[in-house]
């Protein structure tokens, strides 16, 4: 992939070639600083952070702030820690991602390969639904999933994410596909193969790449989720609602070595996801997203 | 289509919550963290020890923020929980929204009347129905100062404004900030009703806060009290805009500071540090003008919506009655650092400054200066609590002049009612 | 799925179920973006003239929500701010973005481990980050106080304590989260031109700036609309950022439109004013969105 760009290189002198390391690493050490930060003083005691410099490194080396984040963190009136939270927000976000990203992917099948009058006024209907904000949708939103028996459980919240997801995963799914030679779609059509097997068949095998995005998008947005995670999941809550009451506190002693290692353990999954499959982001959104 | 709905179908089989068979009790609250919950933890397990199953709905964030949202949610998706931790008028409103069950019957056979002051019936009894159960009450109009600090001056602790804003530049001289402050508008508005009460005494207090007279609002007396939180704003550093109010009692703590106005909540902070009222830091009330007595409480009650289930209800009961043994009453607020609703709770067990504030809310209840919060929406409403929050931080964070100050007031007030 | 091999199944059916199949596949979709999303936008529209406080509650008070909304000076703030952050927020990270994928573009040592660590921000909430911003924004235990522990005592870094740079400060951890993402776009951008094209343009002698500026940039244009429409999209709901790093605060010169309504529908029990914020937001976001998609999708036919 790299050897395409090889004769823009070429150019670049010493000194320039210095700058652009210099300036690269110095963004890598801005990302990284917040991280950074987390990371250093969740291993610290909790006398040590509210004294001292919070860049340094631990006098005190402690794992305590993570086994306490991880299994007796005070969540409620239980001290449960983060750990069963956990399979809640993988209940939610697995079904929740899976549903997205096949519709996204039928979809943009259909927008870009049988299309019909109207299709693109219905795009653009779904599209712009990308741009609400989530507050206005709160109540009658609940009111709806009371209608629907679905309040404050697991099937509500997928119902919930799936809903303003699929504006998303459309539009990936439609601006990959509509570079896709429309030609090869005609062909099958002509030798008598259907609607789901062309999509089977033709479509999904070169979907790959944008699926990495897609799934990422949503595995992200979804489990990073906090309001609509904190007004419909009942007594099933997510991930971010029990990191959410472990570090805010209304009138109490805040622990932030715990709060920190906390914090870290709830991102794990996501950044996992990201950096296994961030090689493959770049590829997909080069493969598709992003052309118009 | 099919997919979509085959799959939802399938998720609900697997996650319909399991039907409780036997009497129990949701309770949605914002109490997650250490001395909160352990509090808490002091209900839970009387209700269960009286056998009744205890679902645990914690929501932290914004003071109660967060979980009132969460409640809107559930109430418009008619799934409301049993039992919600409230404060202030909003247990009025929903009991005006005909959504709160009671416990009348117990609270008679308990004679609940009888050792609950009036100021914590104001908010737990609507209407002449106990809508609403009370775990304890807070007073917001407290100073904590590091006894370090004083002894440095060599002063004593101030019982006038006077003395207090005399001592600002002896600690600046010593290189100490004067009063730690958390520059967040919920914590100016609770500094600014401890010093309208101080400055401008409980009538003052009640006819501005309470009654929302304009006149009052706009009076000398409510400028004398901009004025006092003008010089108080002199008194801050400079890092103290966004800070947690746990921080700056953390500056108290450690001496960095000599001062802070917060409710009695921030003993929490000083205990877990292992300071010992008396020897290391002193609580004392806010100045009152010409030597007053005055009290600004806070009752925090978890209110009981209607339900149906008759194991639901019979969950409430047990819950209700739990939150008001007088054994729970004195346990939980050890931990929560607050005082017993009951005034009839063995207040021995509590520590010295519980005890004074205890004493100070019965002698306060008795000579008509006990006064409602204004910041915990227990004076006026949410919607006035919240207009009023703007002018107060709008001026905290500026150089206004009390004169302004006290005109933004008003009209911020005068524009939400 | 249809059977591989059909000779003469009656042909108009079997095209008639061809014609309907797709229409059926996003039908689904469509009546969900219906009523969640267009269903609840009339729903708030209904709701902003109503007097509703904690509850939807129907007693119709006409325009007096929108009154009282144009009235407040919070909400003028948060108006303000919204424009101030949008513009800053959107340009200095497409301008982060790019500058960071044409440099990782130049066949960098360790580009596998740069871009990871550009990226990662996205994949965290505020909820998780939002401390550790706090802190380091803090002058009294972050960057400030470290840079005098390390010698540099004149160093100053005040803004989130400042009424009038706080906003920017919010900019900053913005920018922050997402700049990498944008320059994830860029990077793949600049991977799918053709080389040819530059080899040509290097034959006739052009420098390296103006191979960028006259043919590289402007041939990103795809990855610049992208990268309009997501980050457009993040700047309206930025929420977590506001209330993690600055709560609204120093007093409320940090509110966003966002919060506002937020505080309005489920704090301050005005539901209807809260109702009027979002219903203004939105026809705002409306008018700026509808024409550019209009172009965007109209392109295409």
């Amino acid at each position: 992939m790299s050897a395409v760009t090889q004769e823009t290189a070429v150019n670049t002198g010493r000194i320039a070639r210095t700058f652009i390391y210099l300036v690269l690493l110095l963004f890598a050490l801005f990302y990284l600083l917040p991280l950074y930060v987390m990371a250093v003083n969740s291993v610290k005691p909790l006398a040590e952070i509210t004294g001292g410099n919070m860049l340094a490194l631990p006098e005190v080396f402690t794992l305590e702030p993570w086994r306490q984040a991880w299994a007796t963190a005070q969540i409620g009136v239980e001290p449960t820690g983060l750990r069963p939270y956990f399979l809640n927000s993988i209940l939610m976000v697995v079904p929740a991602v899976m549903i997205s990203t096949v519709v996204g992917a039928l979809n943009g099948y259909v927008l870009t390969k049988w299309r019909f009058k109207y299709d693109t006024i219905i795009f653009g209907l779904m599209l712009f639904s990308c741009f609400i904000p989530f507050q206005t949708v709160l109540i009658p939103m609940a009111m709806v999933l009371g209608k629907l028996g679905l309040a404050g459980t697991v099937s509500g919240l997928v119902l919930v994410h799936v809903v303003y997801g699929i504006g998303f995963t459309t539009l990936y799914y439609r601006n990959y596909y509509a570079s896709f030679p429309t030609e090869l779609v005609r062909a099958a059509m002509i030798d008598g193969a259907g609607f789901f097997r062309i999509f089977w068949r033709i479509m999904l095998p070169v979907s790959g790449p944008i699926t990495v995005v897609s799934v990422i998008w949503q595995f992200t947005n979804i489990w990073n989720d906090f309001l609509f995670g904190v007004s419909f999941g009942g007594t099933s809550q997510p991930m971010t609602v029990a990191l959410n009451n472990l570090v805010q506190s209304s009138t109490g002693v805040k622990e932030y070595n715990v709060h920190f290692a906390g914090a870290i353990l709830a991102a794990l999954p996501t950044l996992f996801v990201y950096i296994v499959a961030g090689r493959y982001f770049v590829r997909g959104l080069m493969a598709g997203s992003v052309k118009g | 289509m099919n997919k979509l709905s085959i799959t939802t179908a399938l998720l609900c089989g697997i996650s319909a919550a399991p039907a409780f068979a036997e009497p129990s009790v949701e309770v949605m609250h914002f109490w997650t963290s250490g001395g909160e919950a352990a509090a808490l933890s002091a209900v839970r397990d009387k209700v269960v020890a009286d056998g009744v199953a205890w679902a645990d709905a914690p929501v932290a964030g914004g003071g109660g923020d967060a979980a009132k949202t969460a409640l809107q949610a559930r109430i418009a998706s008619g799934n409301p929980p049993a039992a919600m931790l409230m404060l202030g008028q909003n247990v009025i409103d929903w009991a005006n929204e005909g959504l709160l069950g009671n416990v009348d019957a117990l609270a008679a056979a308990e004679g609940w009347d009888a050792v609950l002051p009036q100021a914590v019936k104001d908010f737990t009894k609507i209407d002449g129905h106990y809508v609403s159960v009370p775990t304890n009450v807070h007073r917001t109009d407290m100073i904590w100062a590091s006894k370090a600090a004083f002894d440095k001056i060599g002063a004593a602790y101030p019982t006038t404004w006077d003395e207090l804003n005399a001592l600002a530049p002896k600690f600046l001289e010593a290189g100490i900030i004067p009063l730690a402050h958390g520059g967040q508008a919920w914590q100016e508005a609770y500094m600014f009703e401890a010093v309208a009460l101080g400055v401008g005494g409980a009538d003052f207090y009640r006819k501005a806060l309470v009654d929302l007279d304009d006149a009052t609002l706009r009076g000398p007396e409510m400028v004398a009290v901009f004025t006092e939180l003008a010089a108080l704003r002199g008194m801050i550093d400079k890092n103290a805009p966004g800070r947690d109010w746990n921080l700056a009692s953390a500056m108290v703590i450690n001496g960095e500071a000599a001062m802070q106005i917060m409710g009695d909540w921030a003993k929490g902070e000083f205990t877990n540090a292992g300071k010992v009222s008396g020897t290391d830091y002193a609580c004392i009330p806010v100045p009152k003008a010409n030597g007053q007595a005055g009290f600004v409480y806070l009752v925090n009650s978890l209110s009981l919506f209607t339900q149906t289930d008759p194991d639901l209800i019979k969950g409430q009961e047990v819950l209700a009655s739990a939150i008001m043994d007088p054994a729970v009453q004195v346990a939980f607020n050890k931990a929560k650092g607050a005082i017993p609703a009951r005034m009839d709770a063995d207040m021995s067990g509590l520590d010295a400054c519980a005890q004074a504030t205890a004493a100070d809310l019965a002698a306060a209840d008795a000579a008509g200066t006990a006064v409602p919060t204004f910041a915990g929406t227990h004076a006026a409403n949410a919607t006035i609590g919240g207009a009023a929050t703007d002018a107060i931080t709008g001026f905290f964070n500026s150089d206004m002049t009390a004169d302004a100050g006290a005109t933004s007031l008003a009209d911020a007030i005068m524009a939400a009612k | 799925m249809p059977t591989p091999v059909r000779s003469v199944a009656p042909p108009d059916l079997r095209t008639l179920l061809q014609n309907w199949i797709p229409k059926l596949v996003l039908a689904p979709s469509l009546a969900v973006t219906l009523l969640f999303v267009y269903g609840f936008i009339v729903f708030s529209i209904v709701l902003s003239f109503t007097g509703s406080k904690m509850l939807p509650r129907f007693s119709f008070v006409g325009w007096e929500n929108y009154r009282k909304l144009w009235a407040l000076e919070h909400w003028h703030i948060a108006i303000n701010n919204i424009f101030v952050f949008s513009v800053h927020y959107i340009t200095i990270c497409t301008a982060v973005g790019l500058v960071l994928a044409i440099f990782l573009d130049q066949k960098i040592r360790g580009e596998g481990l740069l871009r990871p660590i550009y990226l990662y921000p996205m994949a965290l909430s505020f909820i998780v980050t939002g401390t550790a911003w706090k802190w380091f924004l803090d002058p009294g235990i972050g960057l400030e106080k470290t840079m005098h522990l390390w010698g540099w005592t004149s160093f100053s870094f005040t803004w989130i304590k400042d009424s009038e740079l706080a906003i920017y400060c919010i900019v900053l951890a913005a920018v922050w989260q997402t700049s990498g993402f944008v320059m994830a776009m860029f990077l793949a951008g600049l991977r799918g031109i053709d080389n040819e094209i530059l080899k040509a343009a290097q034959i006739d002698g052009a420098t390296t700036w103006q191979l960028y500026r006259r043919i590289v940039i402007p041939m990103l244009r795809p990855a610049f609309l992208s990268a309009f429409v997501i980050l457009s999209h993040l700047a309206i709901k930025s929420y977590d950022l506001v209330i993690a790093l600055t709560g609204g605060g120093p007093g409320r010169s940090t509110e966003l439109p966002a919060t506002f309504m937020y505080s309005y529908t489920f704090t301050r029990n005005q539901m209807g004013v809260g109702a009027a914020s979002a219903v203004t937001m939105l026809m705002t976001i409306a008018a700026i969105m509808i024409p550019y998609l209009y172009s965007e999708l109209k392109e295409k036919k």
